[in-house]
């Protein structure tokens, strides 16, 4: 007998054992609420939605810290001067996106409810590496699309609960379009205005900053970036818009205060007021 | 060919009732209530592993009584329907109604289209703005659905732990109050008429804490739980247990 043949109850999909994973769940019963699994004609169709830029990630003594500027552009139109692109993923981790913005939103809402969903269902949360394996895999669905101009990159950050020590416990994990996964050393940024964040962050990252000093030194770099890169936005004094920064230490992921990013973008504006060159 | 014997449908309805009933009332008891603090579960369960109470969505929360694997696979699909609803509309277009909707016509499918009936009991409780939005729902193994507000009970002694939880309930009770209370209706069956100590290794408890932005549910456990355990109203309460114990004690040995 099968759950079909009587009204009311719900699918057999709902109540069958075996898997934990919500994105799974969701490919039986809605595929078609899955980002990247539209099908399209052929053709390159990057100019249909706009597109996110800038986030850097680096790790500090505490964990780690992730940053992304507020635009997103359409060509040489910016569609948006107060997108927000770094996420926290759970209560431990932190996802950021760049390229196609409504698809990396999406994938985004989809991944959070992933690590919720399989917390829920197991009682206890994925490893650090699980979870930004799980977001390769998400990822891998949406080569198609992605190669034909709808490509969505994260970035993925965490705090390690499990590790040995303090040191080791932040970790960055960065991706490309096809689901390669590839753990970060130090610090990382994608997007169009990753090649001058991390020409800034290069110059000015040392091992074992504090997260204050972290702070600093992304904003820092996503200025650079702006300076150089049209498609990412610079700290915006006059409408009050300044990056986006979260944490995820021991204490969890948390969003750095607006009032505190401003502060630190206000003096990172006042030092190249003095110094154009940083 | 083999003979078909004719068996009534009232019959066939009153087997499988029986038979939920006999297995469910070999459980231990799980209550739930409403207070000032948010919706408190409080189950007797001697797994620490294996829980009773469980997290649904950001303000729902599941209990069950029952067997194991059929209440999971129920909380399994709880789970998968509050997060694909929330998933294609938003958050907040998850409710307690809803799902407590669906269970019920899940398990009373299952009740009249299978030959054994789901042997569990479940609870879906809802935390809302205050103590008197709280949305608690019973739900039994042929799809009935009970809408009990304030506190209900489960398990093989609920009506006798539905009376002590009717006489002190209050919403407006602080959590360790409600504890108390809780903890008062659960030591008081299969003592035989003598409250038991419950202790924490024999608890487990979980609270919907109605302050809590997001994801409401949390369990207590742990030193959390002791110091729970440790409240003054908690304390009265293993006391007056303790005295009655000796009381009976006494009277025994008398």
């Amino acid at each position: 007998m099968t759950g079909q043949e009587f009204p009311g109850k719900l699918p057999n999909a709902f109540m069958t054992a075996g898997t934990s994973s919500f994105s799974e769940f969701l490919m039986q019963v809605a595929p078609e609420l899955l980002p990247g699994r539209r099908p399209l004609p052929p053709g390159d169709f990057a100019a249909v939605s706009a597109h996110a830029t800038t986030i850097v990630a680096l790790r500090t003594a505490d964990g780690v810290v992730m940053a992304g500027d507020r635009r997103a552009t359409m060509g040489n139109y910016i569609s948006s001067r107060d997108i927000e692109k770094v996420f926290p993923a759970d209560g431990y981790s932190l996802v950021g996106i760049a390229g196609t913005a409504g698809l990396g939103i999406e994938l985004v809402k989809l991944y959070q409810l992933e690590l919720e969903h399989y917390e829920k269902i197991e009682g206890a949360p994925l490893t650090l590496n699980g979870k930004a394996n799980r977001l390769a895999t998400m990822l891998r669905g949406n080569l198609g699309i992605a190669l034909q101009g709808l490509a969505v990159v994260p970035l993925f950050a965490g705090f390690d609960v499990d590790a040995a020590s303090l040191d080791e416990a932040g970790k960055i994990y960065s991706f490309d379009v096809v689901g390669g996964i590839y753990a970060e050393r130090d610090f990382d940024s994608i997007g169009s205005g990753s090649m001058f964040a991390k020409s800034s962050l290069k110059k000015r990252y040392r091992r074992d900053i504090g997260t204050e000093e972290a702070v600093k030194i992304a904003v820092e770099s996503l200025y650079d970036a702006a300076d150089d890169d049209s498609a990412t936005g610079g700290p915006d004094p006059t409408r009050d818009l300044y990056p986006v920064v979260m944490t995820a230490t021991a204490e969890g992921s948390k969003r750095i205060d607006e009032a505190v990013v401003a502060d630190v973008a206000r003096s990172v504006i006042a030092a190249r007021t003095e110094n154009p060159y940083g | 060919m083999a003979m078909q014997f004719y068996t009534s449908p009232e019959q066939i309805m009153r087997d499988r009732a029986e038979f939920a009933r006999k297995n469910i009332s070999r459980g231990r008891n799980v209550v739930v209530l409403s207070c000032a603090d948010g919706v408190l579960l409080v189950a007797e369960n001697v797994s620490s592993a294996l829980h009773k109470v469980y997290e649904l969505y950001d303000r729902i929360g599941f209990a069950a009584v029952g067997k194991y694997n059929e209440f999971e696979n129920l909380r399994t699909a709880g789970v998968r329907m509050a997060d694909l609803r929330g998933y294609s509309y938003d958050r907040r277009d998850v409710n307690a109604a809803s799902l407590a909707k669906a269970y019920a016509q899940t398990l009373g499918a299952i009740f009249s289209e299978q030959t054994k009936p789901f042997e569990v009991e479940i609870c879906v409780a809802g935390v809302g703005a205050g103590p008197q939005e709280d949305e608690l729902y019973r739900l039994t193994f042929d799809g009935s659905i009970n809408d009990e507000p304030g506190y209900l009970a489960m398990g093989g002694d609920a009506d006798q732990l539905k009376e002590i939880l009717a006489e002190g309930h209050d919403f407006e009770a602080p959590l360790a109050d409600a504890f108390a209370l809780a903890l008062r209706a659960l030591s008081s069956s299969g003592g035989n008429g003598t409250p038991r100590e419950l202790t924490k290794e024999v608890l487990e408890v979980a609270v919907l804490e109605r302050a809590r932005p997001g994801r409401a549910f949390r369990r207590i456990e742990g030193l959390a739980l002791e110091a729970l355990l440790a409240s003054p109203a908690a304390e009265a309460q293993a006391e007056a247990a303790a005295e009655e114990t000796t009381e009976a004690a006494d009277t025994d040995e008398s």
